[in-house]
């Protein structure tokens, strides 16, 4: 079969990628930030709940997490008597924006303890409170630094979707196996998919490099 | 039963756990040995990265850019699957667990490769003109100023890596190898019980890795910073 033959059931594959992509970003995101402030929060129960889940989904496999939240968490669920079975794309969502939160929240947790101490003791002079000082002083100094480390993890998260064929699935990577067992045309079918992967790591890293130069504004002028 | 051990379902949850736990173990073992393969293969190739990348030839230098960039910005399982299946269509055929290990250095090389680079290039520039000066020959500025400088520096961010892609073996189950994580899925299958076996794997994973990165803390803090004498 010619190349151009597979293009749309890849692109019907490329296109749960994609959506599954964007879905652990935000999601991932809103992890980061949550767990990487409150790894620095004062109450120890916030932060030792912080350090417990980063560690856990730091230490494990995204593989392992996958598998857990899928095959385990339902019999886990049974046990004490909820029912805990999820559907693959929720299992897969879950598991990979837990994964990317862990990440991301010790970048968060690094930007933010980089933020020089002179600015918390000016934001203090000036009467602002913790959350103030949070909101209005660090974080819009902190998030242009995490800028680079997160455009290395929109890749990450990218690439790690196609663990998510693993668990049924029909992404790009699933959809290549689809057709390798069909018309035992690898070479072509791998080559497809690699180039496709590259090309949509690119628009990422892009559209990462934009959001990068928009938030360095929010630093303001150095002197 | 896997590997010759049976396991024990009739008598509750811990005797289940201890049954199956030699067979975790027993793949533990070949996670480790993948790690390490991938991690001698990553290792070799990525020095070959680091120095074409840094080649004079522009074309050279460029090609082999663009090449660790594709490299990482492509997901290990599609690469993994990209060399089980076309290899053998030229007439190259690995077993399954070099296949495997070859994927998971190929895939670490264009890290590791940036990790040599940014080593080398953070000795001082100053240390080349002193060599220079001194009239050492470029091989001997390599061997005995610059290596021993860098490695106090690369090999904490080496460990990290290592300690990734023990994490990131799981995936090489896609192509018949029954590592841990695969172990702990088909005992769930046989048995029903996913729980347990997946929960030990995660459990396994979590104190290796703990343990792993405390090592690299400790080697970090204890390498001579000025430099490792190479004779």
């Amino acid at each position: 079969m010619h190349w151009s033959g597979y293009l749309e059931p890849l692109a019907h594959g490329a296109w749960v990628t994609i959506q599954f992509t964007l879905y652990s970003i935000l999601f991932g995101g809103i992890c980061s930030f949550a767990f990487g402030i409150g790894k620095l929060s004062k109450n120890w129960f916030i932060s030792g709940l912080s350090i417990i889940y980063i560690e856990i989904f730091r230490g494990t496999s995204l593989l392992v997490q996958l598998f857990w939240l899928f095959f385990a968490l339902p019999i886990a669920g049974d046990m004490i008597g909820i029912d805990l079975r999820l559907s693959p794309t929720v299992a897969g969502v879950l598991a990979l924006s837990f994964n990317l939160g862990a990440y991301g929240a010790e970048i968060v947790r690094g930007a933010i303890q980089a933020v020089s101490p002179a600015q918390y003791e000016a934001a203090k002079a000036l009467n602002f409170s913790s959350s103030q000082a949070l909101w209005r002083v660090a974080l819009p100094q902190a998030i242009p630094e995490m800028m680079p480390s997160f455009s290395n993890l929109a890749i990450a998260a990218l690439k790690d979707t196609s663990l998510v064929s693993l668990i049924t699935l029909t992404d790009l990577t699933f959809a290549a196996e689809q057709l390798r067992n069909f018309y035992q045309d690898s070479t072509t079918v791998y080559t497809m998919v690699l180039l496709m992967y590259f090309g949509m790591a690119l628009v990422v890293s892009a559209i990462m490099r934009a959001v990068e130069v928009s938030v360095t504004r929010w630093r303001g002028h150095r002197r | 039963m896997l590997y010759g051990f049976t396991w024990d379902t009739s008598n509750g949850e811990l005797a289940f756990a201890l049954s199956i736990l030699p067979i975790l173990l027993t793949g533990l073992l070949t996670t480790l040995k993948a790690a390490f393969l991938g991690f001698f293969v990553a290792c070799v190739l990525g020095l070959l990265f680091a120095v074409l990348r840094g080649m004079p030839s522009k074309l050279v230098a460029w090609s082999t850019a663009v090449l660790i960039e594709f490299i990482r910005d492509t997901p290990l399982i599609v690469q993994l699957f990209f060399l089980y299946y076309v290899l053998p269509e030229y007439g190259i055929v690995f077993p399954a667990f070099l296949t495997g290990a070859l994927a998971l250095g190929i895939q670490y090389s264009a890290y590791i490769s940036e990790v040599y680079r940014a080593g080398i290039q953070a000795v001082d520039h100053g240390q080349r003109e002193a060599a220079k000066s001194l009239d050492l020959p470029p091989s001997r500025t390599f061997t005995h100023v610059i290596l021993p400088q860098a490695i106090p520096r690369v090999i904490p961010a080496m460990g990290n890596y290592l300690v990734s892609i023990t994490k990131d073996v799981p995936v090489l189950s896609v192509v018949t190898i029954v590592e841990m994580l695969n172990a702990a899925k088909i005992i769930g299958d046989q048995t029903f019980n996913y729980l347990v076996p997946l929960s030990m794997v995660g459990g396994i994973y979590l104190i290796l890795t703990i343990f792993a990165s405390a090592l690299v803390r400790l080697a970090d803090v204890n390498l001579p910073k000025k430099g490792i004498p190479l004779r």
